[in-house]
């Protein structure tokens, strides 16, 4: 059987199950809303725009918060891996902050940026910037000497040394490292509109909470899950098989 | 003399500290079109001597002199093949052979050059090929290929067919010594392969191991092609062998996994 054919049929067998639940009152309506409810308030949602103006206002966060995350994370790893004290000093402080989950720094990113925008896209960064820095430093150290020695007798050496072999050679753990950083900004990102202001699918999932509109909040819950996965595997672990395959990591 | 190396010592520390002679008094001069062989068992310092010729590795004492000039660091004029293709996974392979003449020369006459080489080592219908698609032997062709583009004075070869099956390693002995004759480049070839040094070279230098040291310098004088003497093959095999009482044991372990394509 294919896997997307197993796919189907679990995810089916789920709904109707979960359906079931709900029919035989197993559970009340309100503690797990049903698979029906939850689709009216996402179909409601929809049509009256707050889901389309909430996707677009989180994405726009987001993609702020991650192209800034690769760029601040790609240069402070080029860093980290070049200058051995910038590594013995910034490097163990961005290690440190790295197991810091990045909605901690709201408080503060609130005094800061005020309310709104501002301390949501700044909290989204934190959580991409970190895990992008590392990958980039551990790629940068890891190239193969071997190239390095081989570009050096064809006349290679200091910046077209770096920019022409040592880069290239290190793109698949930058791939990585975009990958993570896009998964920890999408958690950071949820994580900050819960607590702040809207637009944006956390805020709209907190609104619905306040009203105990569980069918909704659920709803949101499903946005947030099938964003996430689609993105991964079709834009990221695609990159990410071509990327290996190409620098002949994997066959 | 177009290589000559004087007074070659080179010390590695450990770490413990305690000294450890790779090469002691190392003299050799290679003239220019020869191909010769530096043969011996592994931790004889082969390679090192011929990272030294390369640039790569900077000896304790004494100097290396490549055509007049002192070796102080990598450069063209020394092209170097490497056990392992060293291909860049991310350039096709046009790309990795054009990459040595991206500074001097224009794209087209980069393209041309890059093309001429690759029909050279009978790849020219491979052009647009990543590497992760190429047999291990191809790979070598073109890191050859990638080598002599750059027109260096002397090929260097450290042990650049050891990677390999025994029918690809034959047939690139082969190619090797068409293009060796075509091109009359200066090639030193380090091997631990007594059969693939008689085949290939014109001199053998033979090494002994710790300290590394030159034991002796052999002229081959069979004429080419060599298949067609097997005779004096065989016997300057064993001349080797017998020249190499101490060194032996050590050589002919290697050489039967070297055989068993290990």
């Amino acid at each position: 059987m294919k896997p997307a054919v197993k796919r189907i049929i679990f995810f089916a067998a789920l709904i109707v199950f979960w359906e079931l639940g709900s029919r035989f009152e197993l559970w009340h309506e309100t503690i797990l809303p049903s698979p029906v409810s939850v689709y009216d308030s996402l179909v409601a949602g929809f049509a009256d725009m707050t889901l389309v103006y909430d996707l677009v206002a989180s994405f726009r966060r987001l993609l702020i918060g991650l192209v800034a995350a690769i760029i601040i994370g790609t240069g402070v790893g080029i860093l980290l891996a070049r200058s051995k004290t910038a590594d013995e000093t910034l490097g163990t402080l961005v290690l440190a902050l790295q197991s810091v989950p990045s909605i901690v720094w709201l408080p503060l990113a609130m005094m800061w940026f005020g309310l709104g925008e501002g301390s949501i896209i700044f909290v989204v960064i934190l959580g991409g910037t970190f895990v992008m820095i590392l990958n980039v430093r551990t790629g940068i150290k890891n190239v193969d000497p071997l190239f390095i020695k081989a570009a050096r007798t064809m006349g290679s050496n200091g910046l077209d040394l770096f920019i022409k072999v040592i880069i290239p050679a290190s793109v698949p753990y930058f791939v990585t490292g975009a990958r993570l950083a896009w998964a920890f900004a999408w958690r950071a990102l949820m994580a900050g509109e819960l607590l702040s202001s809207g637009p944006g699918l956390g805020y709209t999932l907190r609104y619905a909470s306040d009203f105990g509109n569980m069918s909704l909040v659920i709803g949101v819950m499903i946005i947030i899950g099938v964003v996430g996965a689609i993105v991964d595997l079709t834009i990221f672990q695609r990159i990410e098989k071509n990327v290996l395959k190409r620098w002949g990591l994997e066959t | 003399m177009f290589i000559e190396a004087k007074q070659i010592n080179k010390v590695y520390f450990d770490k413990n500290n305690k000294p450890n002679t790779v090469l002691k008094d190392i003299d050799l001069s290679i003239q220019k079109g020869e191909f010769v062989s530096i043969l011996g068992p592994s931790g004889c310092g082969k390679s090192t001597l011929l990272s030294m010729i390369a640039g790569l590795v900077s000896s304790t004492s004494g100097e290396i002199i490549v055509d007049g000039k002192k070796v102080v660091k990598p450069g063209k004029d020394r092209g170097m093949v490497f056990q392992q293709a060293a291909l860049f996974p991310w350039m096709n392979v046009t790309e990795n052979v054009m990459f040595p003449l991206r500074k001097e020369l224009s794209k087209k006459e980069g393209l041309a050059r890059a093309l001429h080489f690759l029909k050279m080592v009978q790849l020219s219908n491979y052009p647009s090929h990543y590497p992760h698609e190429l047999s291990g032997g191809m790979q070598q062709r073109v890191s050859i290929a990638r080598s002599l583009a750059m027109d260096p004075a002397v090929l260097l070869m450290d042990e650049p067919f050891g990677a390999l099956d025994e029918q690809t390693r034959s047939r690139l002995h082969g190619q090797l010594e068409e293009i060796w004759i075509d091109t009359k480049k200066t090639i030193v070839f380090v091997t631990h392969s007594i059969s693939e040094s008689i085949k290939l070279s014109d001199r053998i230098i033979v090494m002994g191991t710790r300290p590394g040291t030159i034991l002796t310098d052999i002229t081959v004088d069979i004429p080419r092609p060599r298949e067609q003497h097997r005779q004096e093959i065989a016997a300057l095999e064993e001349q080797i062998m017998a020249l190499l009482k101490t060194e032996i044991d050590k050589v002919i372990d290697e050489e039967q996994a070297y055989e068993a394509g290990s």
